[in-house]
């Protein structure tokens, strides 16, 4: 669901992220129009407007005890979350980049299959838990990290991305879980 | 010296929250985890702490955190401070026009990229990792900014493997760092 249809319908907050988000045509290859956060960082107060609104949808939730993120841009973001609302912060990996125990799933990618990684220990009995993402495209990467946390016993009330393609609008759920997006994806600017 | 103050309460949590697991990513390296740190709340949020405490108010628009690990403790710091948050990356990670910079491992060299404009002339940076060894990663990442035409007042790290003598490769730019490794 987006954040518009679940109470922050004409938040000012939610034009500024998207203004914010650049798009660069053909990257990392012909055809997509890639997404680029790295320009929402630069802006302090839109920075601190995306993180705020994903703290106050966990922290009055109740009991969310554990912020997952999954590898690299998922790190920018949920560590924060995780600090303001008191939780853990689990960060999901490509597969080697962890050391010690791990378990491991795979997914499926355009061409090929990935492999995400998250450490035995970090899931205690009883954790509720968010996952944490820049985007959400097919949602294979998620669907993967909802498989890891609950393969150890973690409950995963709800996936948060910033950007989330329109196949997403609604109630479509992923692994039956649901998903939760602040703004759809940015256009290129005309010059 | 290493530490912030040496008898800071939050320094021991901190450096028994951090796991060794040896022989990892090869044999004979004794790898630093700090994911157990993360898994601590409180002791996780010391950590953020102890950096904001030093930070705040010092002028520093800019916090650029090195890629993977730099990216969980660099945001919470710049947001905390009120700066921007500039990731620096493996070579083609970021997309549009970059600054690239090299720099020696053991056996052979990496890059690090950071985009063109996300600094500006004179702006005041800090660098954060999660981890000093060599310092290779860390010069990179001043040289980047530096290029760019901001200021680099000091790194931040986690660990420091004091061994390694990775703040003698700095050129004199501080380093500050919570513990040592273990």
């Amino acid at each position: 669901m987006y954040a518009a249809e679940n109470g922050l319908k004409g938040d000012p907050r939610l034009e500024a992220i998207s203004n914010t988000i650049r798009v660069i045509p053909h990257f990392p290859k012909p055809g997509i129009m890639f997404q680029d956060i790295s320009t929402l960082f630069l802006n302090h107060k839109v920075f601190k407007d995306t993180v705020d609104i994903f703290i106050d949808r966990y922290k009055h939730m109740g009991c969310i005890s554990l912020v997952a993120g999954v590898e690299s841009r998922g790190f920018m973001f949920g560590p924060s979350i995780a600090l303001a609302i008191g939780a853990k912060f689990v960060p999901l990996r490509k597969h080697g980049k962890l050391p010690g125990k791990v378990v491991c799933e795979c997914y499926e990618l355009e061409y090929g299959k990935d492999c995400l990684e998250m450490h035995v220990d970090a899931v205690q009995p009883g954790d509720k838990a968010v996952v944490i993402d820049d985007l959400i495209a097919t949602g294979g990467t998620l669907s993967a990290a909802i498989k890891l946390l609950e393969s150890m016993g973690a409950e995963v009330v709800e996936c948060g991305c910033v950007i989330g393609l329109p196949e997403v609008k609604g109630e479509k759920r992923l692994n039956g879980r649901p998903v939760y997006i602040l703004v759809e994806p940015s256009q290129l600017k005309q010059s | 010296m290493s530490a912030l103050k040496a008898d800071d309460p939050r320094i021991p949590a901190i450096q028994s929250r951090i796991r060794v697991v040896p022989n990892f990513p090869k044999p004979g390296i004794m790898f630093q985890d700090i994911t157990t740190l993360l898994l601590d709340p409180k002791v996780f949020k010391d950590t953020i702490d102890l950096f904001v405490e030093r930070y705040n108010s010092k002028n520093i628009s800019v916090v650029a955190g090195i890629e993977a690990r730099g990216f969980i403790f660099g945001p919470p710091i710049a947001l905390a401070i009120g700066a921007k948050f500039v990731p620096l990356r493996k070579p083609n990670k970021l997309p549009g026009k970059v600054f690239r910079q090299e720099y020696e491992l053991e056996y052979g060299s990496d890059c690090l990229e950071m985009h063109v404009g996300a600094v500006a002339s004179g702006e005041r940076a800090l660098v954060v990792d999660d981890l000093i060894a060599t310092g290779g990663t860390l010069c990179a990442a001043i040289d980047l900014l530096e290029r760019a035409g901001a200021k680099v007042f000091e790194c931040a790290c986690v660990i420091e493997i004091p061994a390694l003598k990775g703040r003698e490769r700095l050129n004199g730019k501080p380093v500050f760092v919570l513990v040592d490794s273990q």
